[in-house]
């Protein structure tokens, strides 16, 4: 199939823009208009991507769909987007989740559902933008775009610190997305220094074979990695996520987990390496080790989280450490596993967030000590929650383990040392993840949960209906990742290829 | 369709049946009742005759040749270079793993009908099983490495569901994550060793990878070192799976699973999977003979070491547990020495004896009201005659008294290890079989014959087990009883040797053993004295101390052996204080550093962005006195300024 001609991207981007304007007209107490709404609206934008994909020629290289049309002549930026595998992969992922946390919150959200549902919206216009941006100045508006209305999601929705958290959220990421704008104008000046025109000066894909001068190289890449670094977030720089997340609501943290961390790894793949080659091996003995340490250290933090939203955080933080390693290894297999990671890590986790959500929702508490025994009383709920435990400690089978495996051996291949200190979280994961577990679920029922008698009830259709389609691609990606890998195969080979004009990386790994 | 594609099909139905099995008894299992069990028993009986067909055409028909059968089903992870398919292989060594594991699988199967008839649970329990045997399964029959690290993998999970099956029981919730984290130890090392393959030959498939890297190795592609440090990353798997030493410690605690677990996951099949292991990965261990002696360490080690634990053990399935550790520590120390057949052949025998013991023990423990102290048991065997004379034929099996199974295979073990040049390995070898008989009659002593200690309220409610409990016990009674004759005899040339030769041969020239032939009146028959003598005394012994059917004990005596060997006793009864160990640096330790990292997280990185927040915060708040909205301040900040500007543009422009 073929959609010649037609703006199938912008449709994409714009069709949650326009569901959210039309919420914006339906009378507040509409409550079950709005919802329907917003349901339709997330579910055409995920039929419209699935519809892309169908559409997208996966033997093709570069980008396609490919839409161009003047913003601001005068300095020669565009609107300009395009798909490739990765970001069609990311794409698919936001649009699935979208539609799943929207669905989550029916229940949970409990005031001003349609001011809810217009952030999120909103935010999935960010979201997708961000992902198909080929021109730098538009792809840095689609990265603020994200900022605001999760700012609200945590700010307005949250639990009780919920402006410290967002506030913080903010700020962060605030800091390391002006110091990236500034990269970007740098690049444009630079660019129009040489060239003597604007035309291009923001254009992703003549920057991208430019060959920025090798001090440019450096500063920008330090800009834009603190950028990324924040959302990933990695070690040092990713304290505001167990604040972000304890506070968000269910599905703010299914978004930010599934989604907003992932802005990072693409903007690394997509952004940093082919704009910086040079910058990008200066810089990634650090990040290795950043990414070792977060790996780790997430892990062995995770274990003594006496709440389980900030145990799945730290989880984060040590799987989006396995993200970072793989693309700064500079090697085929780890950046592939990298990609399949973030894809694992949005639906492991996102779902984990969700299965908390639906423990809180009963108890509206998350904190392990007082849970015990959900298997005698809830056990449906205990063999999902389960199953998602076991796929987040990367049980070969299912989706997990492939992008970690891949990482690991990419890892390996060159640097054996590394590639043992990252595995060594095998058993670390194994540990927190099942000590928890067995905590809230083994055991007899918890005095606490006893004392909730009847509203202690196993997980209602809706929920299931959440949780199910996220089981199917665990599985699927486990058994048969083959569908992602292809896609991605021609992007990574592109990158990877930019990346060794950069020269061997600077060694301090053995 | 012709044969080929038929035989395929039947491979895959192996592993669809129990897979179909647990999908469904998981669904609908809870709505079934006491019938849960009919689907999941069914597959397995199922199973077992499709692979009676398949041993019958790899053993018998040679229909594959002696490379086995080999197919892929689908690409499964295309990642570049990096190529994995679901493929699977059969062959001798599959096949000879096949009769066990089918084997003594649909008689566990059998058995827990009855055993776990009373369970509300056991719903949960037949589909858990049906998946370990699609697990154990997938583990026997793939044909590269990464495919065997996801069966080996699920097994894990399987035993990790099983152990905490009565999840209530906070012990079995820790038994079964202890299992799963110390086998992931191991597995980190098979893992990187894996990943130490595919980076040297490209590739995982077995076939390839057995060719490719003794090439390499010989071509001086990679160094003698590395190919030791793949084999000893493989043997690390190996050890978590079979629970030997410094792993050993979660397959005592994993008795805390109801006993036909124990009987078939941590007896008979699974922990083998490192011995079938070690076998499958032959043409590696050939090229690395300095791995096989740690092979052999570990393993004889761990032969002494949990035998002269499960001497003063009190609890009857933890004694049969560290005698499951010792026996795989003899597979091992065979492997080691470079026995191929004779560590497969007692992995069989011992398959059928301890799956026999366990199943056993578990039928005594029904009779006695779930007690399991030995020291409330005693003078049973009156009581439950069929349990009693079968576990004395296990029993005898395991001692090494001829004919039963466990001489024949045990015998080719002692004698390999001494003509292959490890006298050390024999020697403590026959220790550990003195040791073994020793505590095994403790064990029948201690249960069956002497004065009744059973609690008096349950004394009038002894009794036997049901027929689906009894059945399998006498069915793996005659296979511990004749499997040896059957397929060890004639020495080194019975069945067991005409289906494995083929595969080992070459493996055990390279190493320079099994040219020599067996001489009945020769050193072999010295040997087979030395062992059934001292197997012999170890029995005899404990039918001394502890009794024997009508002959009580002498409790006087045990006391004062006791009382003169306090300190080893005390040692051997903490189990050399290996869990104490653990615990203090695994969970104190651990659990220190990993609140000290939190803190550091919470106070040291977070206290510095919330510091840097603060900074800016208190020096807004300082700049805002600035504004006071009086033009004159403004004013004068003005002229500062520029004075400031001007006596740095005349500082800079003259210097």
């Amino acid at each position: 199939m073929d959609l010649h001609g037609l703006p199938i991207l912008s449709g994409i981007i714009f069709t949650p823009l326009v569901g959210a304007i039309l919420i914006a007209f339906v009378p507040r107490d509409r409550q079950r208009l709005v919802l329907w709404l917003a349901m339709g609206t997330a579910l055409v934008t995920f039929g419209l991507s699935l519809l892309l994909v169908a559409a997208f020629h996966t033997a093709a290289p570069g980008f396609q769909y490919v839409e161009t049309v003047d913003w601001i002549p005068a300095f020669g930026i565009q609107y300009k987007v395009g798909v490739d595998g990765l970001s069609l992969i990311l794409v698919v992922l936001t649009t699935t989740l979208t539609w799943i946390s929207i669905l989550a919150s029916i229940g949970p959200i409990k005031t001003r559902m349609k001011e809810f549902v217009i952030a999120f919206l909103i935010l999935e216009v960010g979201m997708i933008g961000v992902f198909l941006a080929l021109d730098l100045f538009l792809f840095y508006i689609f990265w603020e775009v994200v900022l605001v209305p999760m700012y609200l999601i945590i700010g307005i929705w949250g639990g009780a610190n919920r402006i410290y958290a967002t506030i913080k959220f903010v700020l962060y990421t605030l800091v390391g997305s002006l110091l990236m704008l500034v990269a970007i104008l740098a690049t444009a000046f630079s660019f129009q220094a040489a060239t003597g025109s604007w035309t291009g000066a923001f254009d992703y894909l003549q920057l991208r074979n430019f060959g920025f001068d090798g001090s440019l190289q450096f500063f920008a890449f330090g800009a834009f990695f603190l950028a990324f670094a924040i959302k990933v977030p990695m070690f040092p720089f990713h304290t505001w996520l167990p604040d972000a997340h304890v506070e968000a609501p269910t599905a703010g943290s299914v978004i930010l987990a599934g989604v907003l961390l992932k802005l990072g790894g693409y903007g690394f793949i997509r952004f940093a390496l082919p704009l910086f080659p040079a910058a990008a091996h200066q810089w990634a003995p650090l990040i290795i080790v950043l990414s070792l340490i977060a790996i780790i250290y997430g892990a062995i933090v995770a274990m003594v989280q006496p709440d389980l939203k900030k145990l799945v955080a730290y989880s984060s933080v040590s799987h989006m450490g396995f993200v970072t390693l793989g693309i700064f290894i500079f090697q085929s297999q780890g950046m592939q596993g990298a990609i399949l990671q973030m894809v694992n890590h949005g639906i492991i986790t996102g779902a984990l967030f969700l299965c908390v959500g639906v423990i809180y929702e009963r108890t509206h508490d998350r904190s392990i000590a007082k849970m015990g025994g959900l298997a005698g009383s809830t056990p449906v709920y205990a063999a999902i929650f389960g199953f998602f435990m076991l796929a987040s400690l990367g049980l070969p089978g299912l989706g997990g383990f492939v992008g970690e495996f891949l990482v690991f051996l990419g890892t390996f291949a060159v640097s054996p040392i590394a590639a043992a200190v990252a595995t060594f979280v095998v058993i670390l994961s194994a540990a927190y993840l099942m000590w928890m577990y067995q905590r809230v679920v083994f055991g007899e029922l918890s005095d606490f949960l006893k004392s909730l008698g009847h509203h202690l009830t196993d997980m209602s259709p809706r929920e299931l209906l959440t949780l199910t389609p996220l089981m199917a691609l665990t599985v699927i990606l486990g058994l048969a990742p083959g569908f992602v890998l292809n896609l991605i195969q021609s992007p990574v080979g592109d990158v990877l290829a930019r990346v060794s004009v950069g020269g061997p990386t600077v060694g301090i790994l053995p | 369709m012709d044969t080929g594609s038929l035989d395929q099909w039947l491979v895959l139905a192996l592993l669809g049946l129990p897979l179909a099995g647990f999908g469904l008894t998981a669904l609908f299992g809870r709505r079934m009742g006491t019938k849960a069990w009919i689907i999941a028993v069914a597959a397995i009986v199922a199973v077992w005759v499709a692979a009676m067909y398949l041993v019958d055409q790899t053993l018998f028909q040679h229909a594959y040749g002696d490379g086995g059968l080999h197919f892929r089903l689908y690409e499964w992870i295309p990642a570049g270079s990096f190529q994995v398919d679901v493929n699977f292989g059969l062959d001798a060594l599959s096949a000879v793993m096949l009769i066990v594991v089918t084997s003594v699988g649909m008689l566990v199967h059998i058995y827990s009908v009855g055993y776990m008839a009373h369970d509300p649970g056991r719903w949960r329990f037949f589909a858990y099983l049906n998946f370990f045997m699609f697990s154990m399964l997938l583990l026997v029959l793939a044909d590269n490495f990464l495919l065997l690290f996801v069966a080996w993998e699920l097994v894990g999970l399987s035993s990790y569901l099983l152990i905490g099956f009565w999840y209530r029981r906070r012990s079995a919730a820790l038994a079964a994550k202890k299992a799963f984290i110390v086998n992931r130890v191991g597995d980190l090392g098979f893992a990187l060793g894996i990943m130490a393959i595919w980076t040297t030959v490209g590739t995982l498939n077995f076939g390839d990878v057995f060719t490719r890297l003794p090439q390499l190795l010989a071509s001086g592609g990679i160094q003698e070192w590395q190919m030791i440090g793949i084999c000893l990353l493989i043997f690390a798997g190996a050890v978590g799976k079979s629970a030997q030493f410094p792993l050993h410690v979660w397959l005592p605690d994993a008795m805390e699973g109801p006993t036909p677990v124990s009987a078939l996951i941590h007896a008979a099949t699974m922990v083998n999977a490192g011995v079938y292991l070690i076998a499958r990965t032959n043409p590696l261990f050939a090229e690395a003979p300095e791995a096989l002696v740690v092979v052999a360490a570990i393993g004889i080690f761990t032969a002494i070491l949990a035998a002269s634990i499960a001497l003063t053990q009190t609890d009857i399935k933890r004694v049969l547990a560290y005698s499951t550790l010792s026996q795989l520590g003899y597979m091992f120390a065979s492997l080691g020495v470079g026995a191929y057949v004779p560590a497969i052949f007692h992995l069989v025998t011992h398959g059928f004896f301890k799956g026999l013991l366990f199943l056993g023990s578990g039928s005594v423990i029904h009779s006695v009201d779930e007690e399991q102290d030995m020291n409330k048991m005693g003078a049973l065997w009156r009581r439950i005659g069929i349990t009693h004379v079968t576990m004395l034929i296990g029993s005898l099996a395991i001692a090494g008294i001829p004919p039963l199974a466990g001489f024949f295979s045990k015998d080719e073990i002692l004698g390999d290890s001494f003509k292959n040049g490890f006298i050390w390995v024999w020697g403590i070898g026959v220790v550990v079989a003195l040791l073994t008989a020793f505590y095994m009659f403790r064990l029948m002593g201690k249960t069956f014959y002497g004065p009744s200690h059973v609690d008096p309220h349950v004394e009038p409610h002894i009794h036997e087990s049901p027929k689906w409990m009894t059945i399998p016990l006498i069915l793996l009674a005659i296979a511990a009883a004749v499997a040896g004759l059957v397929l060890g005899l004639p020495f080194d040339g019975g069945l067991i040797h005409q289906w494995l030769d083929p595969l080992f041969s070459a493996t055990e020239s390279v190493l320079g053993h099994g040219g020599s032939t067996f001489q009945i009146a020769g050193i072999d028959g010295v040997l087979i004295l030395v062992s059934t003598a001292v197997a012999a005394f170890g029995l005899f012994a404990a039918w001394r101390l502890f009794g024997f059917f009508g002959i009580g004990p002498q409790a006087a005596r045990v006391a004062a052996v006791t009382d003169r060997f306090k300190g080893l006793y005390t040692a051997s009864k903490n189990k050399w204080y290996f869990d104490d160990l653990n615990d203090l640096l695994f969970v104190r330790i651990g659990g220190l550093l990993a609140a000290g990292l939190w803190w550091f997280d919470v106070h040291v990185i977070d206290g510095t962005v919330n510091g840097i927040a603060s900074l800016t915060q208190s020096s807004g708040r300082g700049l805002r006195q600035v504004q006071t909205g009086h033009v004159q301040n403004y004013a004068l900040g003005i002229a500062a300024g520029l004075i400031v500007i001007a006596l740095g543009y005349i500082v800079l422009v003259t210097r």
